[in-house]
């Protein structure tokens, strides 16, 4: 794999005038964070602004340049910066630019139809663990095959939104009058062939566009194209190696893996660009009148392969909340970084306007445990405190059965947070994952012990019903 | 910065379609723009006055490498269940691991044998949600019944018996009674069979040592040991040859030393590993980072990871988002199985070789996911389908 940059070979290429227009204390500092790609080289603005610079930043742009391209589709807030991958595994370091959704809209659709369209997809939302869980951008298809239809479905989307847009079509006739309707908007062209590698090429090196490389079932094919686009003058570039599910979803698995080892641990500069799967493709196989359900559990599995196996990009079809629930949790826990702790800070937490009369829960210092309930306490809007006890990080099921959440434990929490002094019971409530301890947390800390819910979305229910403060 | 918002309305307000300003204007008022104009405009200038290239007159020709990895060691195989030949009553046996490359590498090598399922029995009825308890309502107080159900009808592999009731505070059924029931499920199904105990500190000990014994034969695995109690299964694992799933918390090293402990008793051919398994949305990428590793270790040379790997992927249940009630959030009857389904994939992915799981239709996705991934299909590029072109009915 190559060697990512240390610090004193970043170093020597900033300015060195620690002149903290980036915020850190000075240059060496600026240097340990880019190595840690924590900073972006960007927020070094004399490297940019200053000609005297131009030498070193050229050099600084190859030395820290991701074994993945980063490429930027859409323009303003809502732009979405796809690739950049440092690492091939999440534990060599982290997965940067979460896949970016891409939802579909044919060109077809009537404006009133393309509006509601828009409309669902922007507004798809789920909040997870104090985060909006959102959609991307949307995927104009080119379902007319009439240029001048597709350009002004192009062009009738941007005013309807400014969410990145990629507009696919095989045909470049297609393609050219669609990027010419809305070039500003710096859309993702989709895509150049074996047969349209020329025209298409030339059309987003014109522009400026990035454009992806479609080359499904042959990855030297993909070579070749990727190398003629470059030899035009395209410079960012989405790599399409074709996707296949059901019984094909082994070798979209299989060159998805290849393409991706190939460039982060051999190297192989010529394909270290994003890439782009296309679950939608399950429905070439619906058939009118069959459920819907089916194509979509089958686009819903083949897109959390791809989200697995280094997919940067996704097209997709169904925004139903069943489908895009589990790939959303997916990407969110897979583009989570690994070093971030998994646990929070033991202690006695006050939610509300708390006085002794007050009810008194606990539950695990495992971060996602903790915030789940946090949430819930939060969203119930009631008055209570909440023991979080030390269990090394792990939620409430595996502590029990792990003995890291003991009686022993909860009695010493009670103990050292001093939760006597704060109210005037002593009636602990449990979580129901935890009712196997409740009756030794009892012997053992002399409180009386009252098991709550086995999901915290049900303490509001259980603290109205008041059954808590009961003898 | 300027924000891109005021820029493209700005830009829009100068030139409307300004692809075209740079076609016919960029050569003549290039070092003008450039002073004048805006960022963008002076990044589309700067691609407009680049030396034009050549256009190749066909395809550069190139070739691609596939990036084959050394790997020194290879994942243990271990067999589940033993025929009538081999001292068992088994109509079959299970074998898994045996890997030399990373997880569903294809063009490295396929998986040497495919994952398997193993479907949950439990011997008492527990609280499950709605939607898998309504695939098994008629079974709930026949463990023998239920074990059928699972094989006959939802295709499990093998079964894994659950012998929760030994709970001190569910039952405390004794050791004894617990062998009851295994001998009824023996007698139920032809498949090879796991035992789970409660997980009671003081009981899984004594019932996993009972197990062993009463399935002298059968190469059953003795679901788990722990850092916490281990001697007793380990030397009863031992003692009547059955293999034994070493369960750990979501640590690697806490996974090596647990081996390494039960390396005392126990042969390579006698250890699975469980490194636990959290929910999608509550944990998952701690599951799948971790097998991830384990399987790499493993592959590398680590001896104590060498190991096929197993998961309790039925905790993708504990995810709210799993079971709740909620018609917002889509028919539960979906969003359940697929919680499951997503979960396990990931897993697979990661180099899962036993998931033990519960929904019908979750098992039966995960047996077509091992069947499609198997091995590569000859896809001619003309196969793959014009997508950009689908006509898919609004509404779907």
């Amino acid at each position: 794999m190559a060697k990512l940059p240390g610090p004193l070979e970043i170093y020597p290429l900033l300015p060195g005038t620690n002149c903290q227009v980036c915020g850190e204390a000075n240059c060496m500092a600026f240097a340990t964070k880019m190595a840690e790609h924590t900073v972006k080289l960007k927020t070094c603005t004399p490297l940019f602004d200053e000609a005297k610079y131009a030498k070193k930043l050229e050099k600084l742009k190859n030395l820290v340049r991701p074994p993945i391209r980063e490429v930027v589709i859409g323009t303003g807030e809502k732009a979405v910066s796809v690739g950049g991958k440092l690492v091939l595994y999440r534990h060599d370091l982290r997965w940067s630019n979460p896949t970016a959704f891409f939802l579909d809209a044919p060109d077809t659709l009537d404006a009133e139809g393309l509006a509601a369209r828009v409309k669902s997809i922007e507004e798809w939302t789920y909040v997870y663990i104090g985060t909006n869980l959102h959609l991307d951008g949307i995927a104009l298809r080119g379902v007319s095959q009439d240029p001048k239809t597709f350009a002004a479905a192009a062009k009738k989307l941007t005013k309807l939104t400014d969410w990145p847009i990629i507009l696919c079509s095989l045909d470049p006739k297609m393609l050219a009058a669609a990027a010419k309707a809305i070039a500003d908007k710096r859309p993702l062209l989709y895509a150049a062939t074996l047969e349209t590698w020329a025209e298409v090429g030339e059309l987003a090196a014109k522009h400026n566009l990035p454009l992806v490389a479609c080359a499904p079932g042959s990855l030297n094919n993909l070579a070749s194209l990727v190398g003629t686009l470059r030899a035009i003058g395209v410079e960012d570039i989405v790599l399409d190696p074709g996707t296949t599910s059901r019984t094909g979803l082994g070798n979209t698995v299989d060159d998805f893996t290849q393409l991706r080892r190939s460039s982060i641990i051999e190297d192989n500069e010529l394909l270290g660009y994003p890439i782009l799967g296309a679950p939608i493709t399950v429905w070439a196989d619906y058939k009118k009148d069959e459920a819907p359900e089916l194509t979509k559990w089958d686009e819903v599995l083949t897109a959390s392969a791809q989200i697995v196996r280094y997919t940067d990009i996704l097209v997709l079809h169904s925004v139903d909340m069943w489908t895009n629930l589990p790939l959303t949790f997916l990407r969110s826990n897979l583009y989570t970084d690994p070093v971030k702790p998994v646990a929070v800070e033991p202690g006695l937490m006050e939610f509300g306007e708390v006085d002794s009369e007050s009810p008194v829960m606990y539950t695990t210092n495992f971060a996602l445990t903790y915030f789940t309930v946090e949430s819930d306490i939060k969203q119930a809007g009631v008055n209570a405190y909440l023991l979080v006890v030390d269990t090394e990080g792990m939620s409430v099921q595996s502590a029990v059965a792990g003995r890291k959440l003991t009686a022993d434990g909860v009695a010493e929490a009670l103990e050292e947070y001093k939760v006597a002094e704060k109210v005037n019971h002593k009636i602990l409530i449990s979580p129901g994952m935890a009712a196997r301890i409740s009756g030794e947390t009892e012997e053992v800390s002399g409180w009386t012990v009252k098991v709550g819910p086995r999901d915290s979305s049900g303490i509001p229910k259980f603290l109205q019903e008041g059954k808590w403060k009961e003898e | 910065m300027t924000t891109d918002k005021e820029r493209t309305t700005s830009l829009d307000d100068m030139f409307g379609d300004f692809a075209e300003l740079v076609l016919e204007n960029v050569t003549i008022e290039l070092d003008e723009l450039r002073l004048a104009l805006r960022p963008m405009v002076q990044q589309i200038a700067k691609a407009a006055a680049r030396p034009a290239l050549e256009m190749p007159k066909s395809l550069i020709p190139a070739s691609f490498t596939p990036p084959l990895g050394e790997y020194t060691q290879v994942i243990q195989e271990i067999t589940l269940g033993a025929k009538k030949g081999q001292g068992g009553t088994r109509s079959k046996t299970v074998t898994i691991g045996g890997h030399t490359a990373p997880a569903w590498d294809l063009f490295q090598a396929p998986p040497k044998h495919p994952p398997i399922i193993a479907a949950d029995v439990f011997d008492m009825p527990i609280s499950l949600a709605k939607m898998v308890k309504m695939h098994y309502k008629e079974v709930l107080d026949d463990p023998a019944e239920w074990a059928k159900l699972v094989v006959d009808k939802f295709g499990a592999d093998v079964v894994t018996l659950h012998l929760i009731s030994t709970d001190r505070q569910l039952g405390d059924t004794s050791p004894k009674d617990a062998a009851k029931t295994i001998e009824e499920v023996l007698q139920a199904v032809k498949v090879p069979i796991l035992i789970g105990s409660a997980g009671d500190p003081e009981k899984d000990g004594p019932v996993l040592a009972k197990a062993a014994e009463v399935c002298e034969g059968e190469r059953t695995l003795l679901c788990s040991a722990t850092v916490d109690v281990y001697e007793e299964i380990a030397e009863a694992a031992k003692k009547h040859d059955q293999v034994v799933l070493s369960w750990t918390s979501i640590d690697i090293n806490q996974q090596k030393e647990l081996n390494r402990r039960l390396f005392e008793w126990l042969t390579p051919e006698q250890i699975v590993i469980d490194p636990t398994t959290a929910a999608l949305g509550y944990g998952l990428e701690y599951a799948f980072t971790i097998m991830q590793r384990m399987r790499l270790a493993g592959l590398l040379g680590d001896e104590e990871l060498r190991f096929p790997i197993s998961s309790g992927t039925t905790n993708a249940w504990a995810a709210r988002e799993a079971w709740m009630n909620n018609p917002e959030l889509g028919p539960r009857e979906l969003r359940g199985p697929i919680w499951e389904s997503v979960t396990a994939l990931a897993l697979l992915l990661a180099g899962n070789d036993l998931f033990m799981m519960m929904h019908p239709a979750a098992i039966k996705t995960v047996h077509d996911l091992v069947d499609w991934m198997r091995e590569r299909q000859s896809i001619k590029p003309e196969d793959y389908p014009d997508w950009t072109t689908l006509s898919i009915p609004e509404g779907t």
